[in-house]
């Protein structure tokens, strides 16, 4: 194999399909190697690979790699750095993208600190683009434009990597469009010996034990929050604000009256009593607004009120006041934020 | 069995409180206005370190960061909370660095330092999230790396046993030492302050703070070593110049755009569709969501 200059997309695989968000970024691979003039290849490590390329052609792969071995599978750190390493060594893409997930931000930057290829984490945009070296003067065309949130969402960077190859980039799950390109589009399948790439060293780390557990709540942390009051209604109503929360990748909390009446649990109570909040973005949704709510909330960046009450004493340290009811708001920004967001 | 445990740890600009007086006028952010922090997970890695120390009598626990000299804070910080002793990293040829020659100069600075079974870390920092530092640090001492951890289960007869906390579930891994573990924020909070402990190290001084001490303090601090925070420079741990600081860094910011918000008047909407698509474009638009 020689030096192909080709976009790769590391594709997990997960039970037996490809992650979503890996035939995200082969929609978006495609779009950007065909700026690039270059193929599109992909990349599945694991076990039982068999026919796992009719998931990947439709998105427009022109090549897949396949490395199968009952060690790859599930995945861990080294084996599959490993694969990365020496598979990039020989047929050096110049761009390699991967999910941002658990795996791809474990994976990611053990392949760049390897290769010494610069690194950009959950990027929100790819362009290709041209660059000139402020200080050298130096020309680069078709350049990897990696856009990304920094410093807790309040700048935007775009990380560009002039001169180290691959230009490696990682994307969070639902930020780019999956679109079929071609149901019966057709590419090459190169089957590769896992033993030519990894090491019997490299299966250093054991796992002993997996399973499902759901992670506790997490209010805290999270940069939108979308909030339910008394007004919610019920139980039931609070399912349109986890719907909202999902949308926009928030987290749900709630004031202390939502809580007392059994809408939701007490870990998502904010307030005085509860748990203090500074999101970028706080949605109020049927919340009248007492002081020790308040209290708990009120340096967020930006915070909006959905009320039917115009005069809710929450809406006077509100951003955006949006009189209406909740049932009929929350949906209406669940669609619209679908609309507009891709 | 004691240990010797090193926790990397960094002093971060407080992007969690962004609140309104920390904007300026044009929308922007006011970075001064931010307080300097020690990194949230960090703070959940040394507590991972402290308690290995607890069930292993006799360990040690040092910190170290990578900053300015004012970084020594977190040190003085964590000798309170438990650590032993700690190290800064420092030097202005570090400057501008990106993940990975931040990650090569901090694995300088572990070498340097030699000995030692276990390496913590937070698992990202709040000014970059980028997870990044610490499976890189990993790949440069060629070490096993355990990302996302939220409990060290088991550490005995050279082998580590960890639960990692993952998207959907969890996963417990065995990993032989030495090794990398890097911290969730999930994993339990750190221990506070120790009163005993402030007294013992209310003191402690990097060896740029002791030059603006008086002689009687530096005299107090030559009696005790354990008040003396060394700073170590590039050349010190023996770093390539080509591998650090930004002529190391393989990536390079082309252009960086402030997120404006413009809402300081309060608005009215009537929940209208066109009113309502018009506010989730808006804040889509200044990258409030999406």
């Amino acid at each position: 194999m020689t030096d192909n200059n080709n976009l790769i997309v590391y594709c997990e695989f997960e039970d037996v399909h490809v992650a979503d968000v890996s035939l995200e970024l082969l929609t978006k691979g495609r779009e950007l190697a065909d700026k690039l003039g270059v193929k599109l290849e992909a990349v599945v490590i694991g076990d039982n690979l068999d026919g796992v390329e009719k998931e990947i052609f439709p998105y427009g792969a022109d090549v897949v790699y396949k490395v199968a071995d009952k060690r790859l599978y599930p995945y861990t750190s080294n084996p599959h750095a490993a694969v990365l390493i020496n598979l990039f060594k020989e047929i050096k893409p110049q761009v390699c993208l991967m999910g941002a997930t658990c795996i791809g931000r474990d994976l990611g930057p053990r392949v760049s600190s390897c290769l010494h290829s610069g690194l950009t984490a959950d990027c929100t945009s790819l362009e290709i683009g041209p660059h000139t070296d402020p200080k050298t003067g130096k020309e680069y065309e078709n350049l990897l434009y990696q856009i990304r949130p920094a410093f807790g969402g309040n700048i935007v960077a775009t990380i560009v990597n002039p001169e180290c190859r691959p230009q490696m980039a990682t994307v969070r799950e639902g930020v780019m469009k999956k679109t079929v390109f071609n149901p019966d589009h057709k590419g090459e399948v190169i089957e590769l010996k896992a033993d030519d790439y990894v090491k019997p060293e490299d299966f250093v780390v054991e796992i002993i034990d997996r399973h499902i557990e759901k992670s506790k709540v997490n209010i805290k942390n999270s940069p939108i929050i979308v909030a339910g009051g008394y007004g919610m209604g019920s139980k039931e109503g609070f399912d349109m604000l986890y719907q909202l929360a999902d949308t926009l990748g928030a987290e749900v909390g709630a004031s202390r009256a939502a809580v007392d009446a059994g809408f939701t649990e007490h870990e998502r109570q904010i307030g005085q009593t509860g748990v203090t909040v500074r999101p970028k973005l706080y949605i109020a949704c049927g919340i009248s607004g007492q002081i020790q709510h308040i209290a708990g909330m009120q340096d967020s960046s930006i915070i909006i009120s959905v009320n039917n009450d115009p005069e809710a004493p929450i809406n006077t340290i509100a951003d955006y006041v949006i009189t209406g009811n909740v049932e009929d708001v929350i949906p209406k920004l669940i669609k619209y934020y679908k609309k507009n967001s891709k | 069995m004691s240990l010797n445990i090193i926790v990397l740890a960094k002093q971060v600009p407080d992007t969690r409180n962004v609140g309104k007086d920390a904007m300026k006028e044009d929308g922007t952010i006011n970075r001064a206005a931010l307080p300097a922090i020690f990194n949230p997970e960090d703070l959940n890695a040394l507590e991972q370190a402290l308690r290995l120390k607890d069930a292993n009598p006799g360990s040690t626990v040092t910190v170290l960061t990578m900053g300015l000299p004012r970084a020594s804070e977190v040190i003085r910080e964590a000798m309170f909370r438990g650590a032993d002793g700690g190290v800064v990293l420092t030097d202005r040829v570090l400057g501008g660095a990106d993940t990975l020659a931040t990650s090569y100069s901090l694995a300088q600075a572990v070498k340097k330092m030699g000995n030692y079974d276990v390496i913590l870390g937070g698992r990202q920092a709040i000014d970059g999230d980028t997870a990044q530092v610490g499976p890189q640090i990993a790949e440069k001492l060629g070490l096993p790396q355990v990302t996302y951890a939220e409990e060290i289960l088991e550490l005995k007869d050279g082998h580590i046993v960890v639960k990692r906390r993952l998207e959907n579930g969890v996963e417990t891994v065995k990993a032989p030492l030495p090794c990398v573990v890097t911290v969730n924020g999930s994993a339990a909070e750190c221990r506070p302050r120790n009163a005993k402990r402030i007294q013992k190290y209310k003191y402690a001084a990097s060896s740029t703070e002791q030059t603006k001490l008086d002689d009687a303090r530096k005299a107090l601090i030559a009696a005790r070593p354990y008040l003396n925070i060394p700073e170590w420079s590039a050349a010190f741990v023996e770093a390539d110049p080509e591998q650090i600081g930004m002529p190391g860094s393989p990536t390079k910011v082309k252009a960086i755009e402030n997120v404006v918000f413009t809402a300081k008047e309060c608005r009215r909407l009537d929940g209208s569709d066109e009113q309502l698509e018009d506010l989730v474009k808006e804040l889509i638009a200044n990258h409030t969501i999406g």
